[in-house]
């Protein structure tokens, strides 16, 4: 990466990614009118909304208090907001922190697998690569397109989530899902008393309910906050950049790159692209990898063949 | 052909042979296994929305199952009714009169089932209810839940407009009829007098309809197969699906109406009204029905198989050589090509043969629907390496196959119970063929 990532480097770790994710404008106006907060002394450094690098002391930033979006405010997506990730091929090496993360945020049951790190090899020639796989959240969702009432949707910010309280249980979506990234609740979910009686919101995906799906929701709870989501921030690897298309920014937590720039170098590609689907998750070629392939034992034991 | 049947000459004659009938021992026998095996299915359906889905053998990649494949067999089975009182009526055959009211019965009650048996697939279907106040009109099933909805109406007008002039000559008679018989005839036959403005009104309404149907019966078996042919999965993934299904849904519906008349002609010595013509007939067009269905079942795997495209593969030699061979060359073979052997012969269109075959048309096209369902699902389209291997091996579940079975069964009760109820042969259309047979003699 060039000197300006480098640059931009910094300023996220020390904000936190609150200035690239949730509106720098509350917290800069808010730190400039407020008069009798008492300075800490250190500063940091954030986007202003003209994009210019401002310097705050650390006193004036409040943490974004945890709000509950309700299934219906759920249906509009966080304005000016359009979602994006990156997976570079060439940096897993399927630790699988990241399935780890995304199960222990959402309180997935083992069987419940919103991120599956896929061992693909593209030709018997090729060498074998891992991909972390999850929802696209599509532009072209042919999940949405399928469900008869409504009970998952694509909002304005790009993400496709699912209104568990609606779902009526038909699981059309998981079968026109090319990708198979949705999971169901055969059975009443195994989880936590405090979670089971957590006010539902499609954003936390929280709590699952027995006969309904559920998916990879790419954690907007989360970047409300101006955080991560944890797969992203659990890779040791730096496999996942999450970021805004409309601010043409990616971040896997150490890194901040202009998202056009990487795609562009790096030949940034979508998983069957000739589907149609238009997914919102680009992958970056298992190129000069950082790691050779090893397998793992499960994969060695099962479905022998079944790769393609 | 040599017959020892006669054609009734008289008109109170005909009217006893074809009155509604009290069940005999057999009949009661019949009809308490169906009620057991019905409760049976109830029960397990009962743990069903207790548990959840969870106790059928679905899982998250074989996420349907045989209720969908169960499904779709009884929505294919309803399409027999628009076959027989729609499109042999406007095309003038008549000899297939009589038959018209036993392919309503088995419409209506296959129709029920198929709505029954897609709420039984539902993970919630305390809240059915959504798929009205929240449609969405993108969505095949939105446009299932239409047009199934439809083709349940005008199947029971088509059931029971002609019921009206029969319920009212049954009711001169109330000497011979019980008390429930009586007053349910009274209402449902509202007052019919045989008027010519009438009998005008009724023909009318009846043709009408039969015109009405036949676009809506393409539309619940094409729209059915839609929710397939829109997905992108190996084996759906097909422009041919429409057309598939419809023909493979006339064919299966004919082997019903062949079976039912058999056993009505049976039990209710119909031999007079029911004419080895008739099963001669009904396997003529069975095998043209089977001919069109060979066709689309060609233009189904041969080109696929021929393209061998790499999506299509695994799922395809599972079919031909693999895990479900046995169970494809056995559908392919013995539900469709030997009945076009046997039934191009003059010999197997007789009663029993023809009933074998109908037998096994009728059951191989319930594992032709499970052969439609349930592969393709076993082959996503992303590698399967880290997936429980029982989720790619679908077996059903001991509840599944009750409560599959219950719903068989139901509908046979439905069935069983009409012609409990109503004629089973039209008495009044039987009585105008009889009066204009006579005039012509005179």
């Amino acid at each position: 990466m060039d000197k300006s990532d480098n640059n931009r480097r910094s300023f996220i770790k020390k904000a936190g990614l609150a200035g690239l994710l949730t509106g720098s404008t509350w917290v800069a106006s808010d730190a400039f009118q407020s008069n009798q907060i008492e300075k800490s002394g250190k500063t940091v450094q954030l986007l202003s909304q003209d994009g210019e690098l401002v310097e705050v002391d650390e006193a004036f930033l409040k943490p974004i208090p945890d709000i509950h979006i309700s299934p219906e405010e759920a249906r509009e997506g966080i304005e000016g907001r359009k979602f994006v990730m990156v997976i570079d091929l060439a940096q897993c090496k399927n630790l699988r922190k990241c399935h780890d993360a995304c199960e222990k945020m959402h309180y997935l049951s083992p069987e419940k697998e919103w991120l599956k790190v896929l061992k693909m090899q593209d030709n018997e020639l090729a060498e074998p690569y891992w991909q972390p796989t999850m929802c696209f959240h599509c532009d072209q969702p042919p999940c949405v397109k399928v469900c008869p009432v409504d009970a998952t949707f694509k909002r304005s910010d790009g993400i496709v989530l699912i209104d568990n309280e609606r779902c009526i249980g038909c699981r059309f979506c998981m079968v026109a899902c090319p990708y198979s990234a949705r999971t169901f609740d055969w059975s009443e979910p195994q989880i936590p008393l405090e979670i089971a009686e957590m006010p539902y919101s499609p954003e936390t995906s929280c709590p699952p309910k027995k006969g309904t799906v559920s998916k990879c929701d790419f954690c907007p709870d989360k970047t409300r906050k101006g955080e991560l989501p944890p797969c992203v921030t659990a890779c040791p690897n730096g496999v996942f950049y999450f970021g805004d298309e409309n601010e043409d920014a990616v971040s896997n937590g150490s890194v901040t790159v202009k998202l056009s720039t990487l795609l562009a170098d790096r030949a940034g590609y979508r998983y069957m692209e000739d589907l149609g689907t238009k997914p919102r998750v680009y992958y970056l070629p298992p190129v000069n990898r950082a790691f050779p392939f090893e397998d793992d034992e499960y994969t060695r034991t099962q479905n022998e063949g079944h790769d393609h | 052909m040599i017959t020892n049947e006669h054609i009734p000459q008289n008109v109170n004659t005909i009217i006893n042979d074809l009155e509604p009938r009290a069940f005999g021992r057999i009949g009661k026998l019949w009809v308490a296994v169906l009620v057991g095996f019905s409760l049976i299915g109830l029960f397990f359906y009962i743990q069903q929305v207790r548990q959840g889905l969870g106790i059928t053998a679905m899982r998250d990649y074989s996420t349907w199952g045989i209720y969908v494949s169960n499904f779709v067999f009884f929505v294919a089975i309803s399409l027999v009714g628009s076959l027989i009182s729609a499109i042999l009526k406007l095309s003038k055959a008549k000899w297939a009169d009589p038959l018209t009211r036993i392919a309503e019965m088995i419409a209506v009650a296959a129709i029920i089932f198929a709505a029954i048996v897609i709420i039984i697939d539902m993970g919630r279907p305390d809240r059915f209810y959504n798929v009205i106040i929240h449609a969405r009109i993108q969505s095949p099933i939105t446009w299932d839940v239409i047009v199934i909805t439809t083709y349940l109406f005008i199947s029971l007008l088509l059931l029971y407009l002609p019921l009206i002039p029969d319920l009212a000559i049954l009711r001169k008679r109330p000497e011979r009829l019980s008390k429930w018989q009586n007053n349910l005839y009274g209402w449902l036959s509202m007052n019919w007098k045989d008027l010519p403005v009438q009998k005008n009104i009724l023909n009318k309404s009846i043709s009408i309809l039969a015109v009405i149907i036949i676009p809506v019966a393409f539309g619940i078996h094409t729209v059915t197969s839609w929710l397939f042919a829109t997905t992108f999965r190996p084996g759906w993934d097909s422009t041919n699906f429409g057309p598939y299904f419809v023909s493979g849904a006339f064919m299966v519906g004919a082997a019903t109406v062949i079976a039912a008349m058999y056993v009505f002609r049976k039990a209710y010595k119909l031999e007079n009204y029911i004419h080895l013509k008739h099963f001669d007939y009904m396997g003529r067009l069975l095998v043209l029905l089977s001919l069109i269905y060979l066709y689309f079942n060609i233009n189904e795997y041969f080109i696929p198989a021929y393209k061998m495209k790499t999506s299509e593969v695994e799922h395809l030699k599972e079919l031909f050589i693999g895990r479900h061979a046995q169970l494809f060359w056995a559908v392919q073979i013995l539900g469709m090509i030997v009945p076009i052997v046997v039934l191009i012969f003059k010999r197997g269109r007789r009663p029993l043969p023809l009933l074998v075959i109908s037998i096994m048309v009728i059951v191989g096209a319930w594992f032709k629907r499970f052969l439609i369902v349930v592969p393709s699902l076993a082959h996503p389209l992303i590698p399967t390496n880290r997936v429980d291997p029982t989720w790619l091996n679908y077996f059903p579940t001991i509840p599944e196959w009750f409560i599959t079975i219950g719903t068989l069964c139901g509908a046979l009760l439905i069935i069983t119970m009409l012609v409990r109820v109503f004629p089973i042969i039209p008495i009044s259309e039987t009585i105008e063929e009889m009066n204009a047979r006579q005039n012509k003699k005179l």
